[in-house]
Parts: structure tokens; sequence; C-alpha cells
């Protein structure tokens, strides 16, 4: 199939950039996404072009390093997959394909369509773990789970960290990834005693980078892993919950 | 974001920078969270105004008395336990909190997500969820705001309706809509009101935290048909004023 | 040179418990006052990260990932084994260890996988402390699954993605040692040079691979947990960027090599469908649970495969390995479907695949079960071929997948070099010549949770109130020349041909020469490709942009330039071993019926080689293993 790419090249954080065109003729429909890219570069190198700068590495969806904003779609218009696992033939033969780089004040762009997203990494460190010293851990079946939470918690670790929920947000917002980041963890009896310091702690850190959710819901849409709003309301609530909560008494209840 | 930070790809110097105030109410009211709980439970108080006055309203149709009536109903309400009219303020004075601290956060957050996105994709985006409403809210917004002030002046105060009497609700309505632009712009208001319900009627539960599995598709129909409502009969008064079938 | 392995004494099943109460211990106080280095993040590198900042080191970690969390570690999909018995099958302590050192092929060591298999247990119950959603049974215990070469269900998971969560989990523990302050964290920064003085390992020298930045870490200890080194064969299903650079930049500088030939061939992965084919996909070994594999009878059958009747159908695994079926290990698996499809029965469209069919799984079970089990596996094979798995049979070829070969280390877990660390996948120890399914998250996180932290302190106690080398000192100075050097050389070779192109060509090499089954004749065809294709790249690669920027050809050229290298001891190592054992598979040995056939009066024997320079024969070092707990026998799965 023969496709013409419009590619976002910018040599530096704060160099100017601009659009460039690049026509692809006879490329197989086998071929994913980045591997487009792959034949781009190659092509680039032989004309003395500098290759496209992109982050990726697992190609399979699951690492959460690509990123590209594909005709105004977060990783591009397949639902639910990432932009490695897009292939050609989800796209329509002869069309013109504008790529850019994520744009959010919380993932400054690198070079080309990569950028920096380790304001994510801030907001876990801030809270989103359990503490859970190695060796301390007590017999794992002692702690009974059940399935629907079990699932329901893994249904939000499924995130893969990578970032399309902000670059689809009209508001620039890191909700969906908080949200799922946190859920994860609260949604689990391990996850109870640091619950609501928890939220709290990403709450105020992902609001250092990113922009506020007024529910758009195009995260969801964007999200590789179709991660669901829901848990954004979950996050919301135990936020609010969090100002009200005497935890002083939080041993109370089993 | 220096460009420093961008070259070492280790993001540490926030968008939004500040310390967060030690008082746990400012913290709150400081966190987009907290804000757009507060805009919920504003947006929650707001609807019910607009739904009962709408309700209050509809006596348009059953003539100037029985509205009259009720206009002085509400002046009267809450005595003799209190006295004529305190209760109307007291729910006035609410009222404007919670319009005034709605559209502070509204502005605030506005303010937040310009920030939050300093460049703008260079390409025309394609949107799969972010409906018309949602993408909207900040407009429809202003011009609720903007018509809140005008109907005052129309219908409250008197100032923007030259045939204005105090007391007389029934034909100051009459005498207002009877001019085609005012019923325009009410009904052009009232369309936007209801396109600002329609998102936040819906909105409000997800930041509220109100999800669960069970009721959630509910919630759209609530919203979709809180919208409807408030928009058909809230129009209907000028349409019905300006096309002579209500004198 | 000679390699004393550490074992301690005393019966096997008391080795670990007795070795960590003989060892060192370094008081809390004076933790704080030792500096470790940890190179890599994904389970091996971020759990030991984790672990020694709880414990109160200084840990500096380092990663030329954006994020921790994109560490390989994050593709695998199957699950993590561990002896809980909670089945109630039959299974101990002693059958893991069994089935690891008997799937190993008796080429791993004994001691270390004793070891394993008892920390397997603390792992799960580590894990799940943390937070890992591993899948749960409706009463709310842990569900189990099997696995390749094994009759007992020990595998844990959680839904496709085990290593995603467990990963997750390592790496939000160090993320809470990072906001403590007790790790340092340096992301896409890429180790390039060891630094060794008086015969220790005292740091290391990375770029930073945005501003191209050459720098110096300093520590009392290096820790290398930096991955396999699969991608040497281009195709495979590691990550892109996964290589053997620190590793081959360690052995340069003293380091030894062990097993670079046992590579493992993954039975169960996507076969490829044109030449842009970057990387092959893996479909996980759980799948062999509910699927069946099969090729037509006849290799000129063209009909789609719901019209082939059963009777036409050849279940090759089920009949040749009546006991174990379609789980028998990898190696058996992968060189089972090669025979076929060299045979001229493959399916698909070049003839490159054997069917993987759930029909009878899905009618048995219900497609609803087979949702919850394989979904996202499912979705992800229609992503790539197009084809939807609940309606016909999947294809899948064998690829390279893991690297039981890595740096040698002792019984501590230390290389040949003072104070130099080797985790997870990038050392040689626990599997042998072949790895069974679901134990190198076992391994990492074994390595870094619980075995590094046990005795890293018996080399650091007596280095207290001697401070770490500093980075001014000229053994750090000269490797970062080294390191720059190696940059400019690369910049100014301003050739003709891409950097992808000699990985690619490397890649052709090594899985025609040294893949599934190697000969004398291929492996010395190769011995003499290699170098030539090595000279060719540093006469002709092309690499536009400076070593001052983000440059991912510079990053990767400096990749494949040891590839080219290492490519080269692999095969030297295959072509050493005259024998076949697990993942590898010499032609000229092997039984009556097609099995590998093992000389163990002449190989039992681990092979580390030690590096002579560039070109030059390398010298092999020979750790004997013996085998007293497992009597050595042919495998057989029968
Ligand atoms: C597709 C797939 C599926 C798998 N499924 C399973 C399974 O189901 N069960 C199972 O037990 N095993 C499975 N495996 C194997 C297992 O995932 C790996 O062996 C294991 O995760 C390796 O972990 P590691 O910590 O040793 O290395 P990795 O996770 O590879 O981490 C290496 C780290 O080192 C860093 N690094 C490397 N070089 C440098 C350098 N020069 N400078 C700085 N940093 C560096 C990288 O950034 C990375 O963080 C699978 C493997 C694959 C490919
Ligand atoms: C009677 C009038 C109004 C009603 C009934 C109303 C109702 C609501 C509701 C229910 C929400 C959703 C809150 C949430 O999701 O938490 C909302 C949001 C919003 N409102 Fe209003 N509002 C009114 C007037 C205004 C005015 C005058 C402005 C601004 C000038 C405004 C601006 C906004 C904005 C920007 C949002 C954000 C969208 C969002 O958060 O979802 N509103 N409104
Ligand atoms: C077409 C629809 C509407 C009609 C016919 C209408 C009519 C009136 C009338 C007659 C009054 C004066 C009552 C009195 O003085 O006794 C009034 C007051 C008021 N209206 Fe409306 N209104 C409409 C829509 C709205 C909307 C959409 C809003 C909100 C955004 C609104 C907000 C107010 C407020 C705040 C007052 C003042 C109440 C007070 O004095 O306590 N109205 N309206
Ligand atoms: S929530 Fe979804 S879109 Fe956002 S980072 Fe996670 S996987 Fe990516
Ligand atoms: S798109 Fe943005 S506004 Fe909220 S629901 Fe998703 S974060
Ligand atoms: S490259 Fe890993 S998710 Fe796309």
């Amino acid at each position: 199939m023969d496709l013409t790419l419009r590619v976002w090249r910018q040599a530096g954080p704060d160099s100017p950039g601009r659009f460039e065109t690049y026509a692809m003729p006879g490329v197989s429909e086998d071929m994913s996404f980045l591997e487009l890219f792959d034949v781009l570069n190659e092509q680039l190198l032989a004309d003395n072009e500098e290759p496209v700068a992109f982050d990726h590495d697992c190609r399979e969806g699951i690492c959460g390093s690509c990123a590209m904003m594909i005709d105004g779609r977060a990783h591009g218009p397949e639902k639910g997959t990432a932009t490695c696992q897009l292939h050609l033939r989800k796209l329509k033969n002869g069309s013109v394909i504008t790529v850019e780089p994520w744009r959010s004040a919380g993932f400054p762009i690198i070079k080309d369509l990569a950028v920096d997203r380790s304001a994510f990494d801030r907001i876990v460190e801030s809270g989103g773990f359990i503490t859970a010293p190695t060796g301390a851990a007590r017999d794992a079946n002692e702690i009974l789970v059940p399935k629907e939470a079990s699932d329901a918690a893994m249904d939000a670790a499924a995130c893969i960290g990578c970032g399309a929920c902000v670059a689809a947000c009209p508001n620039s917002a890191a909700q969906l990834f908080t949200a799922a980041k946190y859920s994860h963890l609260s949604l689990l009896p391990q996850g109870q005693p640091e619950r609501y310091t928890r939220v709290v702690a990403m709450v105020e850190e992902m609001e250092k980078y990113f922009g506020s959710c007024t529910n758009h819901g195009e995260c969801e849409q964007a999200c590789p892993k179709e991660i669901s709003i829901d848990f954004i309301a979950m996050l919301n609530r135990d936020f609010v919950k969090a100002q009200f909560k005497n935890t002083r008494l939080s041993g109370q209840r089993a | 974001m220096t460009a420093t930070q961008a070259n070492t790809g280790q993001h540490r110097q926030p968008v939004h920078p500040g310390t967060p105030p030690a008082h746990p109410v400012l913290r709150f009211w400081r966190s987009a969270v907290g804000k757009k709980w507060i805009m919920a439970v504003t947006g929650i108080m707001l609807l019910g105004f607009v739904f009962a006055h709408m309700v209050g309203n509809l006596k348009i149709y059953l003539g100037a008395g029985p509205l009259n009536t009720y206009a002085e109903w509400l002046r009267n309400l809450g005595e003799p336990a209190l006295p004529r009219t305190v209760l109307l303020w007291i729910m006035r004075i609410g009222l404007i909190g919670a319009f005034f601290l709605h559209i502070v956060s509204a502005a605030q957050l506005t303010r937040m997500n310009q920030r939050a996105r300093p460049s703008k994709y260079q390409s025309p985006r394609d949107y799969a969820a972010a409906s018309f409403a949602s993408r909207t809210m900040r407009w429809t917004g202003v011009i609720v705001g903007l018509y809140l002030i005008f109907h005052l002046m129309d219908l409250t105060w008197g100032n923007a309706n030259p045939r204005y009497v105090r007391g007389d609700t029934y034909e100051n309505v009459i005498h207002s809509f009877k001019r085609v632009p005012v019923a325009i712009v009410y009904i052009l208001a009232n369309i936007a009101l209801a396109i600002h319900i329609f998102h936040g009627a819906w909105s409000m539960f997800q930041s509220l935290g109100l999800n669960n599995p069970k009721w959630n598709r509910a919630r759209r129909t609530f919203a979709m048909g809180f919208a409807t409502l408030i928009g058909v009969v809230n129009i209907s008064f000028p349409l019905m004023v300006v096309t002579g079938v209500v004198k | 040179m000679k390699l004393d392995s550490h074992v301690p004494e005393g019966p096997i099943a008391d080795k670990w418990d007795n070795h960590k109460f003989d060892v060192k211990l370094v008081n809390p106080a004076n933790k704080r006052k030792f500096h470790v280095l940890v190179v890599g993040s994904g389970l091996a590198g971020a759990s030991a990260a984790a672990t020694l900042g709880e414990l109160g080191y200084q840990v500096t970690m380092l990663t030329f990932h954006d994020s921790p969390r994109r560490a390989h570690s994050i593709a695998a999909q199957g699950g993590i084994n561990a002896a809980k018995n909670y089945r109630n099958d039959g299974d101990s302590v002693q059958r893991l260890f069994y089935d690891t050192v008997k799937g190993g092929d008796f080429r791993a060591r004994e001691a270390n996988v004793y070891r394993l298999a008892q920390v397997s247990v603390n792992i799960i119950d580590q894990c799940v402390a943390q937070g890992v959603p591993f899948a749960r049974e409706y009463g709310g215990l842990l569900d189990n699954r099997s696995f390749g070469g094994a009759q007992v269900s020990r595998t844990f998971y959680a839904r496709g993605q085990t290593g995603q969560q467990l990963l997750l989990g390592a790496y939000q523990a160090l993320a809470r040692q990072v906001h403590l302050g007790n790790v340092d964290l340096h992301t896409r920064t890429e180790m390039l040079d060891l630094v060794v003085k008086d015969g220790r390992a005292c740091g290391v020298v990375a770029r930073h691979l945005i501003t191209g930045q050459v720098k110096s870490f300093a520590g009392h200890a290096v820790v290398l947990a930096t991955g396999g080194y699969g991608n040497v064969f281009y195709l495979s299903t590691n990550a892109m960027a996964s290589n053997v650079t620190a590793a081959w930049r360690a052995h340069k500088r003293g380091a030894l090599m062990a097993n670079p030939c046992f590579t493992q061939i993954h039975p169960t992965c996507i076969p490829a469908s044109d030449d842009f084919q970057s990387k092959l996909t893996l479909m996980s070994e759980s799948l062999r649970n509910d699927g069946r594999i099969w090729v037509p009878e006849s290799g000129t059958d063209t009909r789609s495969p719901d019209q082939i009747p059963e009777s036409e159908r050849d279940y090759y695994l089920e009949r040749r390995y009546p006991t174990f079926g379609n789980l028998v290990p990898r190696d058996v698996a992968s060189r089972a479907s090669k025979r076929e499809v060299d045979e001229g029965r493959g399916v698909g469209p070049i003839k490159n695949g054997v069917y993987l069919d759930f029909g009878e799984a899905i009618n048995r079970l219900g497609r609803h079960t087979m949702e919850e089990r394989y979904d996202n596996l499912f979705q992800m094979y229609e992503r790539i071929t197009g084809d939807d798995p609940y309606k016909v049979p999947m294809r899948i070829y064998p690829a390279v997948h893991y690297t039981m070969g890595g740096l040698w280390v002792d019984y501590n877990l230390m290389s040949n070099v003072a104070g130099l660390y080797v985790l997870g996948e990038a050392n040689f120890s626990d599997h042998g010549a072949n790895r069974l399914g679901a134990s190198a998250l076992m391994q990492g996180l074994a390595d870094g949770y619980f075995v590094l932290p046990a005795t890293i302190n018996d080399y650091l106690a007596p280095l207290l109130g001697s401070p770490a080398v500093g980075t001014d000192d000229p053994a750090f100075k000269a490797a970062e020349s080294n390191v720059a050097d190696q940059t400019n050389r690369m910049l100014s070779v301003k050739g003709t041909k891409s950097v992808d192109h000699f990985h690619r060509e490397l890649g052709k090499i090594m899985w025609n020469d040294c893949g599934m089954a190697r000969s004398a004749e291929t492996l010395d065809n190769a011995l003499s490709a290699i170098p030539a294709l090595r000279d060719e790249f540093w006469t002709d690669v092309k690499i536009l942009g400076d070593g001052e920027s983000f440059n991912q050809s510079l990053e990767k050229a400096g990749r494949v330039a040891d590839f080219l290298e290492f490519g080269e001891l692999l095969v030297r190592d295959a072509r050493d071993r005259e024998e076949s054992c697990g993942g590898h598979f010499r032609v000229e040995h092997q039984t009556e019926d097609g099995e590998a056939l093992r000389d163990d009066d002449n190989f039992a024997y681990a092979a580390a080689w030690e590096w002579k320079g560039v070109g030059e024969q390398p010298e092999v070092h020979k750790e004997p293993l013996t085998f007293d707990n497992v009597h050595l026998a042919q495998r057989s799965y029968k």
C-alpha cells in the first residue's frame, strides 16, 4: 500500500518544530506502525537526513514506550491498541497521516516524537506503592482477596504508563494514569493502611505537572489498555474522603 | 519547565509550582480535585435552583394571579419563624455563594489547564469521547453567567426593562419577552444552559466519586433527561410569549 | 585462573541457611557508609536496588530506559513458579529443584538451583504483600496453572501480564526508596564501561542518552542486572533495546562469560511475515495448557484448518510424548516444530508455522473461560496477524527467547571480578542448558530480593572504613576516554550502511548457523562470517548526527558493535561443546529418535570464557558440575 507521512520534526526541547512530508510508497500492510518508521528512517539515512527520534522498546504493547499522536488520536485510530501494535492494514491505502508528539507541559519534548514522561515516575514515587519491606511478608494465602476485587485491581494495574491519557485529554490531565495506579493498590486489602495518605500524596504530585480532569472521557478512549474512567471517580471520592477521615480511627474496622 | 530538565529527561520541576498551605481546608481548595468537588456541590445547588425556578415559572401558564401569588409566597417563606424575606435572602446568599465558588473554581481550573498545555497540537484533533458539551463548558458557563446579569437587570432590578413594575411579576415577564431580541437572548441562553447541564449533570457524579457500575448508565440518562427538561420548559416561556400564545 | 564457586559445605537442604549464618554482616548504622551501584531496572535490578535501599545502603541505579518500569521484564506473560504446593498435588522444594535441574539438562549448579527453589516460596509472599494482583479463585485464594516441563501446577500468574505486574511491584518498592532518598535514580543513562582497580570493581562509566554526557559513578560494589543477549539473533522475542553491552564491557574488563551458547528457542511465537519484521512476538507458553499443536499429515494440504478432518491431522507432540504431550519442555517442543516445518508440513502463507488449536478447549470450557484465561493474548494475536484465534487456530513457530548463558558468578552471585555482582538473566547461574517456563521471573526476583541482599555484606563488611575509589581516579579517567573514543570512532566511520543492516546480517548468520540446530560445519562458517561482518561494520557503518544529543542510531551502534564481538564467542562456545544439551543442539550428537544426546563424561562443566582481545582466541576455564542429589539421566518426556 502507499502512504504519506507528515511527521513533526524538532531538533531539541527549545528548537522550533515543523511538519515534514515523506512519501512511503509500496509498504506492506502487515507492517506495524513503528516498522513503517523503521523503513522511513532507513530511507532518511540513505538521503543523509537524520532519522526520526521516537521511543519504543517491546513492540508488543506492554512497555509503554511508544507514543505517537496519529491523525489527532493518541496511538492512532484502533481502540485499545498502542502505536507499536497498530498495523497498517487498519489504515486507508493512499492516506496522508499526520504524526505529532504528545503535547503537555508535563511531557516536554526531547526530540522529534520523543517526550520526557518522568513526571509519571514522580507521581508513583510520591505514594504509588505499598510499604512492604522485603522479608516481612506473611504467607501469601493468608490474605484473601475476593476475585472481583482482584480482577478490578488487575484492570487498573494493566496501565502501561504510556501517557496517551494525558496526550488525549483536552486538559492535559493525568487523572486516568494516577487513578489507575492509585486504584490498583487501594482496591486490595494490602493497600488499605496507606490508602488515604496515598491518595492525597499522589493527587498533589500529579497536579504539579498536569491539568485538571473535567470528565471528558477522552483518556479512556485513547488508553491502549482501555482503563475505565470509573477509576477516576474512585480517586476523586477517596481524595475527598481523605479530607474528612480521622485516620486515627482507621484501625477500628477490620 | 526549563530546557535543561527536558535535556536530561529527569523531570523534577513542577509545571504548577508552589507549596501546599498547611491548613487542610486551604489545601483542599488548592487542589484541582478539591475544586472540582466544590464545583459539583455548587453545581447541584444550581441545578436544584434552576429546577425549582423552572417549576415556579410554570405558573406563567396558569395566568397572572398564580404567578404573582407564588412570587409573593416566596417572599413570605419561612414566616412566621423568620421575618418576611429573611429566608429568601438566606437562599439568595447561598445561591450567590454557589455561583461565586462555581465560577471562581471554573476560572482557576481553566487557567491551570491552559498552563498544562502551553503548546497546542499542530494538527486537528479527532475526538472520540469528548463531546461538544464537555469541550464548551467554559463558554456555555460564561454565556449563562452573562445572561444571568441581564436576566436580573431585566426581571429583578428592572433596569433593563422599561415597563418594569415592582411586584407585578407576570406583566414584567410578558412585556420583556414580547421584545423579539430579548426572547432570542433567553432562548439562546437556555440552550447554552441545557448544553452545560448535559455534561455537568453527568460530570458531577464523577467529580463526587458517585460511581457504581450497576448505576452508571442511569447517570447519563439522568443528565440527558434533566438537560432536556430544563431546556424545553425554559425555552417554552419566551417562545410562547413571543408567538403570542401566552399574553 | 581457578574458578571457585564458593558453594557452602553440608547437605544441600541446609547450605543456604548455614551460609546466611556464616557470612559477615554490616551493622545497620554502617550500611549508609556503603555505596552500591545497580545497573538495570528489570526484576533483578529493581528488586535488588529496592531491597538494598531498605536495608540502608546508599544505592545508585542506572537504566537506559526512561523509566525503570519499562525494563524488558515487563513483557513476560505466562507466570512465575513457586514451590508453594497450594494445589496439594505433590509439589515441594525438592520437586521444583529436581524439575529445574532436569529441565536444565544437567548443566546447572545444584546448590544454586536448590536455593532458588527454597526462596521461590518467599517471593510469592513478598509480591502479594506489595499488591501484585495475582489471579485468584472465587474463595479469594491464589490460583495456579501448569507450565511446560512440570507435572504439577505451581505457576502463579496475573492474567497474561505476570512480568508486568511483578516488575511494577518491584518498581513501586524502588520508587518508594527513591522518594526516601535511599536510591538515586538515573534514567536514560547507559553503562558503557566497568571500572576495575586493583582487581576490584569500583564503578562504571555511563553515557547520558539525551545529553551525550559521559559520566562516572563510583561505588563499593557494582551490581549488573542488565538482562539477556537474545537480540544477538536480531529477530527474537526480546525488546528492541535488549543487549549485551553492559555484560560484554564487563567481560572485556576481566569478567568471565559462561555458556554463551545456551540460548533458548521458544516454541510458541508468531512466525515472521516479511523482511521488515523488527521483532517476533511470543504467545505465552501457558497457551499450551489448552491449545493442541498439530500439522496436516500431508505437506501438500492447502485446505483451511477447519476443513481438515481429525484423522488427517498429526498432533505430533501428543503422539511422540504421550506423558507430557503438549507440555514438553521448550527445547523439545521447538525442535519438534522445526522438524515438521523442515519436512515440508509447515502451515501459513510461507509454510513457516504449525497450528496451535483451541477448538477443543473452547468446546470443552466455553468461550467465556477461554476469555478469562487468554483474552489479551488472543487479542494480541489478532492485532498482529489479522486472524481471530477463537475461530481459526493460531500459527506458531519457535523464536529466540531467553539466554541461559551469561557472566559467570559464584554461589554469592559475585563474578570472578571482586565486587562485581551479576543478577537475573545477565548471569549464567540457575537454568543450565535450558530454562523451564516461569522460572526466569523466579530467578530474577530470588536474586534481587533474597540472594544478593544476603551475600553482598560478606564482601562489603571488610571494606568498612575504606572509602570508595573517587571518580577522579585515573582508572575512571581511562574508562571515560575509552567510552568517548568508541563514540567518536563510530561517528567517524561515515560509511554507507545503517546500523540495522549490520544487526540484521549478524542475526541471519546466528540463526542459520547457530540457531535451533548447529553443526561443526555451520559453526565454522559463522566463525569466519562474523569477523568479516565486524570489519565491514567498522569501515562502512553510517551514523548521522553527533554524540552530544539524543541519537538513537549511535546508541544502537554501540550495542551492535558489542554483538558483533559477542556473537563470535557464542559460536565458539557452541563449537567447543561437542554434545547436545538443552537449548544447544549439535546435529552430530543426537539419539536415534532425534533427541539431544549429552556427553556427561566430557562436558559436565560450565565453560567460562576469558577475553583476550578482539579476534583473539579466548581462553576457556571450566567449572566442573557434580550431581549428588539429582541423578544424571537422559531426559525423557515420553
Ligand atoms: C516475551 C517474553 C516473555 C517471557 N515470559 C516469561 C514468563 O512467563 N515467565 C518467566 O519466568 N520468564 C519469562 N520471560 C523471561 C524473563 O522475562 C526475563 O528473563 C527476565 O525478566 C529478565 O529480567 P532481568 O531483570 O534479568 O533483566 P531485564 O528485565 O531485561 O532488565 C534489564 C535492565 O537492564 C538495563 N540495562 C541493560 N543494559 C544496560 C546498560 N548498558 N546500561 C544501563 N542499563 C542497562 C535495562 O534498561 C533494563 O532495565 C519472558 C521473556 C520474554 C522475552
Ligand atoms: C445555573 C447555572 C449553572 C449550573 C446549573 C451549572 C451546573 C454545573 C454542573 C453540575 C457542573 C459539573 C460539575 C462537576 O463535574 O463537578 C458544572 C461545571 C462547570 N460549570 Fe457550571 N453551572 C452553572 C453556571 C455556570 C457558570 C455561570 C459558569 C461560568 C462562568 C459555569 C462554568 C462551569 C465550568 C467551566 C464547569 C466545568 C466543567 C466540568 O467540570 O465538568 N457554570 N456546572
Ligand atoms: C426562560 C426562563 C426563565 C424565566 C421565565 C425566568 C423568570 C424569572 C423571574 C420572573 C424572576 C423574578 C422573580 C421575582 O422577582 O419575583 C426571576 C428571577 C431570577 N432568575 Fe429567572 N427566569 C428564567 C430562567 C432563569 C435561569 C436559567 C436562571 C439561572 C441561571 C435564572 C436565575 C434567576 C435568578 C438568580 C433570579 C433572582 C431570584 C431572586 O431574586 O431571588 N432564571 N426569573
Ligand atoms: S492509563 Fe492508559 S493511557 Fe494512561 S498511561 Fe496508563 S495505559 Fe497509558
Ligand atoms: S480526558 Fe481528561 S478530563 Fe478527565 S476524563 Fe480523561 S482526564
Ligand atoms: S513499544 Fe512497548 S508499548 Fe509500544
